[in-house]
Order: structure tokens, then C-alpha cells, then sequence
């Protein structure tokens, strides 16, 4: 790639980001305001040194749980939206549902979840799946019926069966919206993970990042609260740069969004 | 040499008879049209734009069901089928060229390497024999529109639909595309119904023309064209292109009113 161009890319926000750290360590040292409000930048990335084998293996086991749920939306969304697109009746009866899982409170079920679930990974993991379901649902379920109506009449004259048309030309087509639908989902799962961990985290199989937020909170550890919010958000961006790579590779050769090469005249 | 790469398909009859069709947005489409269209014919349906011409083939193609009346196919003795060509290409865009030449004969379980092979065939015939491994982006309008033809040949169809096909090319592509049709449908005797707004292309292409009304469409005029079977481009400065084209236009006209 360009070096030149990734350079113009990339200095602007590194220039704000400098600007930001270094306005907000003045201010902490120059006000004196207590660290326990408010840590300068300098006394975070301290706390991230010290406590790193704790933040890593809190990282680690929030980014299973938010895995799991992940793939849980990715598969069952999909396939969710092939069953609400197989009949408008069907998308009538249960459409509603699937946008009252988007509405939740998830932290109103969480303690439900612990009952049905147990503490631990397992009501993590399915807070993550709820948080993160919906728009894989809705934006699957949009992409198929996307599909370019002449060629489903083109699909209808040569008898194509269902499964055919479905697999050949309905998933295809919808694949750029649910690749969407994912890159939002991937971010909402470490959310839905971390709010699980609040209610339901607790468990011998290890502490995530939000029961470390918790902790370091009750001890009036902003430090490590900070240094453990900054491993939760690289976590989203890390699940969602994962997505964006993988729908590259699936639609750089034919997809507008993602295609270099423009079409010949 | 390539000549018999597409399947030997001898032509079907059409019979329309009482048709019928509305629709609740703008009411009666077709109103009472019959039409008898002998195996092997050329016809090009001619009509404003609007007034049913593509619901009249998408009836035929079995694509929608009319209020009354009734499409009969005369089935030859071996059954190619129905093919249909859009007004656009309407490609897979995730699909390379071939593939989606070959994809009516994946629809209809026939191998990969038979399907794969009969397309390769039928695109060396378009002049696209090179172009195989390309993707729709790709190519040209001209040529997209050819993988589409090379599509609706692919099983060797006994009657081909065709819906304003090469209204969106350029005149030269649109020349180049109406003279590879003219020479395929000849060679291979197949029944084609194509359906345009343009008199003169209509003239060029067809032996028989049926011109309709505006919504709801009926049948205005329907004529055998007097002009000789083999076409090319000297035609058009023929008198009798000019006559023929005159008729044509005048019964537009009348249909419009």
C-alpha cells in the first residue's frame, strides 16, 4: 500500500489523540485533581503495566464469551432471516418478536438469565448473543429480499427448488447487508458481554473485564477501571476489524463497497 | 464449426386466445388479445411503451397467470423449453462469465463439466469464447448483454422471449446484437417473440409484426413483413424497409390514439 496515503490517513486522528492525552495529563496534574476522579493518562497506562497478566486473562475470557455469543448471531440470525423471508405470513407472525429482542433491557433479563443458565460463561454468553442478534436478523432478512427480482423469475423458469434458489441466489445476494448487520454485531457483543459479566460473571472459570470494572471501582482503582474500559473497547474494535477483513475477502471481486477495480467501457 | 454447439431445437407454436389480465394499481393490462404464432416464427411485438407488451411475455413465460383466456404451447416433439432474455442482463455479479452462462443447466442438475463445456460453446458462438473467467463488472454493456443471450440458448430453448433486450446498448452494439440474433434464430429454428418499442428494429429483425394499442393492450395490426428472409444492413435503404416501417408507424399511431 501507499505509504504516503496511509500517512495522510492515519495523522490526522493520531494528531487529536496526542493533543487529547496530553491536554488531559496537564489538566489532572495542573488542577490536582484526585485520581481517584479522574487519573491522568501517564497513571493509567501505569496501572495497564502492573496489572497486565490480570487484565489480559480478564480480556481473554470476555473475548471468549463475546466470540461465543458472536457466532451465536452470526448462525442463528442468518438463520433466522432465511425463515422469516421464506413467507411474508411467517415475517408478519414473527418479525415483532425478533424486534423485541433488539429492545430488551438486557439488563433487566440478566438475572433471568443467571436462573436459566447459572453464573458464568454460559449466561455471559448468551447475554452477548442477545445483545447482538438483532440487526444480523434484520439486516439477513433485508438482504434477501434484495435479491434482484428478474433473476428470481429467471430461477422460477428453469424450476430451480428452493434450496437452489436460496443457496445460489438469495444468500449471495443478501451477503453485503449481512456483512453489515455482523460489523454492527461484533461490537454490540462485547457490550452484551460485559454487561452479562455485571450480573452473571461471577464464576470459578475467571473474571472478565467487566468484573474487573467492577472491582477496580469498588477499591476506587479509576486507573485499572480505565486501563480495563480501554481493553473492553480494543476488544470490540478487534471482533469488528475481524469482520470487515473477512467480508473483504468474501466481496472484493464483485462487490461495488469493496471492489478496486472499475468496470471496463 | 461452432454451428453445432447449441442444441438443435426445433421451433414451439404459441396460441394466446381470450387473454385477459388487470391489475388492482391500473386496471386492465390485456384486454382480449388473440394470437396465433406458428413454430419457428420470428414475430416482434411492437406497442407504446407501457401498454402491456412485457406482461403479454411474462404471461407467455408462465411468469404470471392471466384473468381469463388461455396460452397454449403446440409442443414439438422434443421439449427445449422456455427462455427468457430481460431488458437489462440481470447477471450473478459473483459469477464469472460461464458460469453464468451455464447457470440454467446447474438449475436443471445437469454436471459441472458437461454444463461448463456447453456454455463455453455457446459464448465462442457470441464472439465471447475469451471472456469466460471474466466477471459481469468486468464487461461492457454489449457484452453483458451477450452472456445473457448466451444464457437463454444454453439449453437449447424451442421458444425464446425476449423483453426489449438491447434497448440500452448503443447503436452499433445493438446492430452488431440484432444481426447475431437474426443468424442464430435462422440456424437454429427456434420460435423467438421479441418484444421492442423501436419500429425500425422490429422492421430488421422480424417476418411478422404485431403491433398493440396503448393500455389496455390489443392487437392493432398483425402483418407479415415483405422483405426477404436474409438481412443485413443494406436492407434499411431498401423501398420496401421504408414501406414496411411506414405501416408500422401509422398503425402505432392509430393504436395510440
Amino acid at each position: 500500500m501507499d505509504a504516503a496515503r496511509v500517512a495522510r490517513a492515519v495523522s490526522p486522528p493520531l494528531a487529536a489523540f496526542v493533543v487529547l492525552v496530553a491536554s488531559w495529563e496537564a489538566l489532572a496534574r495542573g488542577l490536582h485533581v484526585p485520581e481517584y476522579l479522574l487519573p491522568p493518562p501517564s497513571a493509567i497506562v501505569h496501572a495497564a503495566g502492573t496489572e497486565l497478566p490480570s487484565l489480559l486473562s480478564a480480556a481473554f475470557v470476555t473475548a471468549r464469551a463475546s466470540l461465543y455469543g458472536f457466532g451465536l448471531s452470526a448462525v442463528l440470525g442468518t438463520l433466522a432471516a432465511i425463515v422469516l423471508a421464506s413467507s411474508r405470513p411467517m415475517e408478519r407472525a414473527l418479525y415483532p418478536y425478533t424486534v423485541f429482542l433488539q429492545t430488551v433491557p438486557i439488563i433487566a433479563i440478566a438475572p433471568l438469565l443467571v436462573l436459566w443458565f447459572g453464573a458464568g460463561m454460559r449466561a455471559v454468553t448468551v447475554s452477548a448473543f442477545i445483545v447482538s442478534v438483532f440487526p444480523v436478523i434484520a439486516n439477513g432478512l433485508s438482504g434477501i429480499r434484495s435479491a434482484d427480482p428478474a433473476l428470481r423469475d429467471l430461477f422460477h423458469l428453469y424450476g430451480a427448488s428452493r434450496l437452489a434458489t436460496l443457496t445460489k441466489l438469495e444468500l449471495p445476494s443478501a451477503l453485503p447487508s449481512l456483512v453489515t448487520g455482523l460489523r454492527v454485531a461484533a461490537g454490540l457483543a462485547v457490550i452484551g458481554a460485559i454487561v452479562g459479566e455485571f450480573v452473571a460473571g461471577f464464576s470459578e472459570s475467571g473474571a472478565g473485564l467487566g468484573i474487573l470494572i467492577l472491582s477496580s471501582y469498588r477499591q476506587l482503582r479509576t486507573d485499572l477501571l480505565f486501563a480495563a474500559v480501554f481493553f473492553a473497547s480494543s476488544l470490540g474494535l478487534l471482533l469488528f476489524g475481524m469482520v470487515n477483513l473477512l467480508g473483504y475477502l468474501l466481496l472484493r471481486r464483485w462487490h461495488p463497497s469493496f471492489a478496486a477495480v472499475s468496470r471496463a467501457e | 464449426m461452432a454451428t453445432a454447439a447449441i442444441e438443435k431445437a426445433r421451433g414451439v407454436g404459441v396460441r394466446i386466445a381470450g387473454l385477459h389480465r388487470a391489475f388492482q394499481e391500473v386496471g386492465a393490462v390485456i384486454d382480449g388479445v388473440d394470437l396465433d404464432i406458428a413454430p419457428g416464427e420470428f414475430v416482434a411485438l411492437l406497442g407504446p411503451s407501457g401498454c402491456g407488451k412485457s406482461t403479454l411475455l411474462r404471461l407467455v413465460a408462465g411468469l404470471d397467470r392471466p384473468d381469463a383466456g388461455a396460452i397454449t404451447l403446440t409442443s414439438p416433439a422434443h421439449d427445449g423449453g422456455v427462455a427468457f432474455v430481460f431488458q437489462d442482463a440481470h447477471l450473478l455479479p459473483w459469477r464469472n462469465v460461464v458460469d453464468n452462462a451455464a447457470l440454467p443447466l446447474e438449475l436443471e442438475g445437469v454436471g459441472a463439466t458437461e454444463r461448463r463445456s456447453r456454455a463455453r460453446a455457446v459464448l465462442a458462438d457470441l464472439g465471447l469464447g475469451e471472456a469466460g473467467a471474466l466477471l459481469p463488472r468486468e464487461l461492457s454493456g454489449g457484452m453483458r448483454m451477450r452472456v445473457s443471450l448466451a444464457r437463454a440458448l444454453v439449453t437449447g430453448p424451442a421458444l425464446l422471449l425476449l423483453d426489449e433486450p438491447f434497448a440500452a446498448l448503443d447503436e452499433l452494439n445493438r446492430q452488431r446484437l440484432d444481426d447475431q440474433l437474426r443468424t442464430l434464430w435462422s440456424r437454429l429454428g427456434l420460435t423467438v417473440l421479441f418484444v421492442t418499442h423501436s419500429v425500425d428494429e422490429a422492421t430488421y429483425l422480424a417476418d411478422r409484426a404485431i403491433v398493440l394499442s396503448s393500455r389496455p393492450a390489443r392487437v392493432v395490426l398483425d402483418r407479415s413483413l415483405d422483405l426477404p428472409a436474409a438481412r443485413d444492413v443494406g436492407l434499411r435503404s431498401e423501398p420496401n424497409f421504408a414501406r414496411e416501417c411506414h405501416t408500422l408507424r401509422d398503425a402505432l399511431e392509430r393504436g395510440g390514439a
